[in-house]
């Protein structure tokens, strides 16, 4: 593969060819050091491909492609909408065909926890007009557009789990005041919500027969800053 | 390579020969007078300052020969570095988010790397007067225009999946800080049929609204009051509100990481070729091409024509204003060329207030039937209101000063009817910013003029523009870079309805 070098033609002395390839000026705007935001370093084989996607066009290509290859898989895999059949896996993780005896039952309870819906991935279970309990423990894909949807199930939702999902943030909770019929909700260790405490105060409120269970948060009146200060120092 | 390799020796023989090196002086000398160089006279010793000043002089000559010599930055002649190119294939004036929205798609939509030239022109990059940042925000469905709802739901699907379209390699992800909240909107006993129809029309493009009775209102909503209410339309997904400035900047990252040039200055004039042409009832009409932007840099008088091919009216407010210098209304009355591009600055307040026993985290975007709207803002107990003016009392444009009394007079009793709680409530801050009011119909304007054949008009959403901004954006750039509109067909928001003088009205419930 030809390396294409990002350097502009400029005529420069033999020792500093290196130093002189300028970043793109594009980019500029774009720059942050990794210093600003709270988790550490990233890893050497990270820091070595940002430098390279920052002198060559190919790198930067790949990255690309990879990055949306792995959305389209992602859509590919939760857009099984108009298939018939549901798989589930058993304890040899093979695939049991016995539930195509029950084509016609409605849906009570779905465990979807630990996948990858999203959604698109929402649109297969909506039209299960009687489901009553809805687990997405742990979802990586669940975010707040997720939650709006779910007023698909507003009559008939009892139980909802949405804890441990990273991408849900208050302004998706807010969408579940759809959900009147909403008896028991756990959003126990979301960690994209900052204020827990008045969250839940608020959430409990909104959903005033629901029990909300939340637990996994610190609510411990100590400011984080110092915390962080400390172990820093 | 053998010259570039003696003039490289040249230049360290130089650079040997220009160095001047002052020899210490050796501790071991057994000289009767002290080591140390301090003189014993009071006064500065002229042969110190000699030494000095030559090094110092020897060191700029030094560094003027290094400069005049190939491989070094420095130019006798003064470029400003802030200039725009002179030559590209796009301008937009305009850098709120209905331009860097088209910019961004039109660098999507290019093909191959490099194969459009785009520069956004933005006058005042702190956006001080812009409305796109001083906007309230929400995004809803609830119109009754079909375009319009359409609009709202491409940019919806577009904030959904903002992280695909917006996110730039070893950044962080976007976040607009979406609150699926919704939009609630009252109608009286008069406008309940046409809130029905409107209902249908949105059911029928897609929209998730639905309508509520009074009791149900009451029942999901008890802070509300619903005495008067007799019908309401609540936005169930897709519906809410999120930070315009997050939306903005992260148009503008992407954009700018694709290739799009950004450029401050303000766009003064235009060069354009005329063409005179007799239509067939013996009207004369001047149709006019531009040829080049004049673009001038902020606090100066320098400026740079950047020749175009297109340009792009995404000025906002003051888009009227850029129309005239192409003399777009400057015609005689009944002409074509007497139209004037029917959009002018209106000023809006936005009231910020506390109450500490208002509606909770369910708290729609209420619209009332009097006109006054309020959201939550944070969790807080903190809202923000405010209200159209009626016809007669428009505020004065000339500035962005606000006025308290009209939320003492003309806000708060219709809060305080609308919600009991607000009745007790502090109005912590407050700010205006400008509508690019549509005269004519408060839609939008996107595409050409008749008379003025590259310049695309991408203005006058009057209230709407930040919610309709990426698909807007989208269809712009299809409308220059295909011919036509694909995804939403904006064809009835054309120049044609102005010219005509026949308005597309929303059916609002007021």
């Amino acid at each position: 593969m030809l390396w294409t070098i990002r350097c502009l033609p400029v005529v420069c002395s033999y020792s500093s060819l290196l130093g002189c390839c300028q970043r793109s000026s594009r980019l500029l705007v774009a720059r942050r050091p990794w210093s600003s935001s709270p988790v550490s370093s990233p890893p050497m084989h990270t820091r070595l491909l940002l430098f390279l996607t920052q002198r060559f066009y190919d790198v930067e290509m790949l990255l690309r492609w990879k990055s949306r290859m792995k959305r389209r898989g992602l859509q590919k895999k939760n857009a099984f909408v108009g298939q018939s059949e549901w798989f589930r896996v058993d304890r040899k993780g093979k695939f049991k065909w016995d539930f195509l005896s029950y084509k016609d039952t409605p849906l009570e309870e779905a465990d979807m926890s630990y996948t990858i819906i999203n959604y698109i991935g929402l649109s297969n279970l909506e039209g299960q007009k009687s489901l009553r309990t809805l687990s997405l423990r742990g979802c990586s894909e669940v975010d707040d557009w997720f939650l709006a949807r779910l007023h698909v199930f507003q009559d008939s939702l009892k139980d909802l789990d949405i804890s441990h999902c990273p991408r849900i943030t208050t302004g998706g909770l807010a969408a579940l005041r759809n959900l009147k019929g909403l008896r028991r909700l756990d959003v126990s260790a979301l960690p994209g919500i900052s204020t827990p405490g008045l969250v839940i105060i608020l959430l409990e409120e909104m959903l005033p027969h629901c029990e909300v269970i939340a637990s996994g948060y610190d609510h411990s009146l100590e400011p984080e800053g110092v915390d962080e200060e400390r172990s820093q120092g | 390579m053998s010259t570039w390799r003696s003039l490289c020796a040249n230049v360290r023989t130089l650079r040997v020969l220009l160095t001047f090196r002052r020899v210490a002086p050796d501790p071991r000398r057994p000289c009767g007078l002290v080591a140390s160089r301090r003189s014993l006279s009071t006064g500065t010793p002229l042969r110190n300052d000699f030494f000095k000043d030559l090094e110092a002089k020897l060191a700029a000559t030094r560094k003027k020969a290094r400069d005049a010599l190939p491989g070094s930055a420095w130019s006798p002649l003064h470029i400003n570095p802030n200039l725009p190119p002179e030559r590209t294939d796009i301008v937009i004036v305009g850098g709120g988010v209905v331009g860097w929205a088209v910019a961004y798609w039109l660098k999507k939509k290019e093909g191959i790397r490099g194969g459009l030239k785009v520069v956004v022109v933005e006058k005042d990059t702190t956006y001080s007067r812009a409305s796109t940042v001083l906007s309230a925000g929400g995004i809803r469905q609830q119109f009754s225009l079909l375009e319009n709802i359409s609009l709202s739901m491409a940019s919806a699907d577009f904030l959904r999946n903002i992280n695909e379209h917006l996110g730039v390699l070893n950044e962080d992800p976007v976040d607009v800080q979406f609150n699926q909240a919704g939009y609630l909107l009252l109608a009286s006993d008069k406008a309940a049929h046409i809130m029905e129809d409107n209902y249908h029309t949105q059911r029928a493009a897609g929209a998730q609204v639905s309508l509520l009775s009074p009791t149900q209102l009451k029942e999901t909503f008890p802070w509300m009051n619903t005495e008067d209410v007799a019908l309401a339309s609540y936005g169930v997904e897709n519906e809410g509100w999120f930070d315009p400035w997050t939306l903005l900047n992260a148009l503008r990252r992407k954009a700018i990481s694709m290739g799009v040039v950004q450029c401050c200055g303000e766009v003064t004039g235009f060069k354009y070729s005329s063409n005179e042409v007799m239509t067939e009832d013996g009207q004369r009409l001047e149709l006019r091409r531009i040829k080049s932007v004049q673009v001038q840099m902020p606090n100066s008088l320098e400026f740079q024509p950047v020749e175009c091919a297109v340009a792009v009216n995404a000025a906002g407010a003051f888009s009227a204003k850029l129309a005239h210098m192409l003399g777009a209304g400057l015609g005689p009355e009944d002409t074509l060329a007497g139209i004037p591009i029917p959009v002018e600055p209106r000023k809006r307040f936005i009231y910020v207030f506390h109450c500490p026993d208002g509606p909770g985290l369910d708290t729609p975007f209420l619209v009332d039937q009097s006109g006054v709207y309020f959201r939550r803002e944070g969790f807080g107990g903190n809202y923000i209101a405010g209200r159209s003016p009626d016809q007669g009392e428009e505020p004065d444009v000339a500035n962005l000063d606000v006025d308290h009394q009209f939320f003492q007079d003309k806000i708060w009793p219709e809060l305080a009817h609308r919600v009991p709680a607000f009745e007790k409530l502090k109005v912590t801050s407050a700010w205006a910013g400008y509508y690019d009011y549509n005269t004519l119909d408060q839609n939008g304007i996107v595409g050409t003029h008749p008379l003025v054949s590259n310049m695309y008009f991408a203005t006058g959403f009057s209230g709407h523009g930040l919610q309709h901004s990426p698909a807007v954006g989208r269809a712009v750039a299809e409308l220059i870079l295909d011919g036509g509109f694909s995804t939403v067909d904006l064809s009835r928001l054309g120049f044609r309805r102005i010219a005509d003088r026949e308005p597309v009205l929303e059916r609002n419930i007021v």
